[in-house]
């Protein structure tokens, strides 16, 4: 398999709208080990001005996780999926994702190189509301630790899932 | 409450802490998150692709980290950009104890508008593991409301 440097600038029709339920955002939260009142009770998330709970910072990862799941296939890419690691992440918020949001991922395909025998994929995923307004945009490189050239040697020190 | 701007200077330290990542940790984000990549719970896998052993989800690190930058301005809406490297995989024994991730912050600098740049620093065992860890907040300013005037809107 060899990735196909002419997806760059593919994007991919909205996915599916993700409801986030307060309880989705409960288990996160407690996942995480992050127990503040703002993720679990309404109150506390009104006392900040916010209309319900919200999600911790990176929950929109799950969403975005979600989408690429629902619109996306590396196979199409010629990127091997066998053992992907994460290479690096960026969020860039307008607003905290809160319980009620259905949210729209959009997904673009923003690079494709092989970097020291390892195929990188960069991904842009924008998220807005029910009334399509901008929520967050995220950025990120996904690495296939699955050797292009074996001769090549390993690279695999930038990256964790 | 609200954390302000005239509070704050390029060097304030943001509290330290120690977070253990167990495999029950995996297993437990593996759930919440839908990441089910084998690499985080199977260490036959894990080999497979090249780690020592099973390695904590790079999502959840940057989640731990989060939280010192959240837990200081104490509004999640304040943050309004995080970004991170995965720079070293944390490798999770299976032990009772797991992994240590120590997490450090510092405000890195002073931007327009009340913003501040918070620079985190992850490491575990000594290695780090987060590079160029980075999250910008919107801190209040001076003259502002406490919390907001109209209910559904949020402090950025």
């Amino acid at each position: 398999m060899a990735l196909n440097p002419t997806c760059v600038g593919t994007k991919y029709p909205p996915a599916h709208p993700y409801p986030v339920a307060a309880e989705a955002i409960r288990r996160f939260a407690e996942a995480v080990g992050d127990p503040a009142a703002v993720y679990v009770d309404p109150d506390a998330a009104r006392a900040l001005g916010h209309p319900d709970v919200v999600a911790p910072p990176t929950f929109p990862f799950i969403v975005v996780a979600r989408a690429m799941h629902d619109v996306f296939r590396y196979e199409e890419i010629g990127f091997d999926p066998t053992y992907i690691v994460h290479g690096n992440q960026r969020f860039e918020y307008t607003r905290p994702v809160r319980a009620g949001d259905r949210l729209v991922t959009t997904l673009e395909i923003t690079s494709a190189k092989t970097l020291r025998g390892r195929d990188v994929l960069g991904l842009r995923a924008d998220l807005a509301d029910a009334d399509g307004a901008h929520v967050v945009t995220t950025h990120m490189t996904l690495v296939s630790m699955v050797p292009v050239d074996a001769a090549e040697g390993g690279a695999g020190d930038d990256a964790q899932g | 409450m609200t954390l302000r701007a005239e509070h704050v200077a390029v060097g304030t330290e943001l509290p330290a802490r120690t977070v253990t990542v167990t495999r029950a940790d995996l297993v437990r984000y593996a759930g919440a998150s839908e990441d089910f990549n084998p690499v985080h719970w199977n260490p036959r896998v894990a080999r497979e692709a090249g780690m020592p052993d099973v390695i904590a989800h790079g999502m959840l690190t940057m989640a731990v980290a989060a939280r010192t930058v959240t837990d200081w301005v104490r509004d999640p809406g304040a943050i309004v950009e995080y970004r991170t490297r995965f720079s070293s995989p944390v490798v999770v024994p299976d032990d009772e104890h797991g992994a240590y991730l120590e997490v450090r912050g510092r405000v890195g600098a002073l931007l327009d508008g009340g913003r501040v740049r918070v620079d985190l620093t992850v490491t575990s065992g000594g290695v780090k593991v987060l590079g160029e860890a980075r999250a910008v907040v919107q801190l209040g300013l001076p003259g502002q409301p406490e919390a907001p005037a109209e209910p559904g809107e949020h402090s950025r």
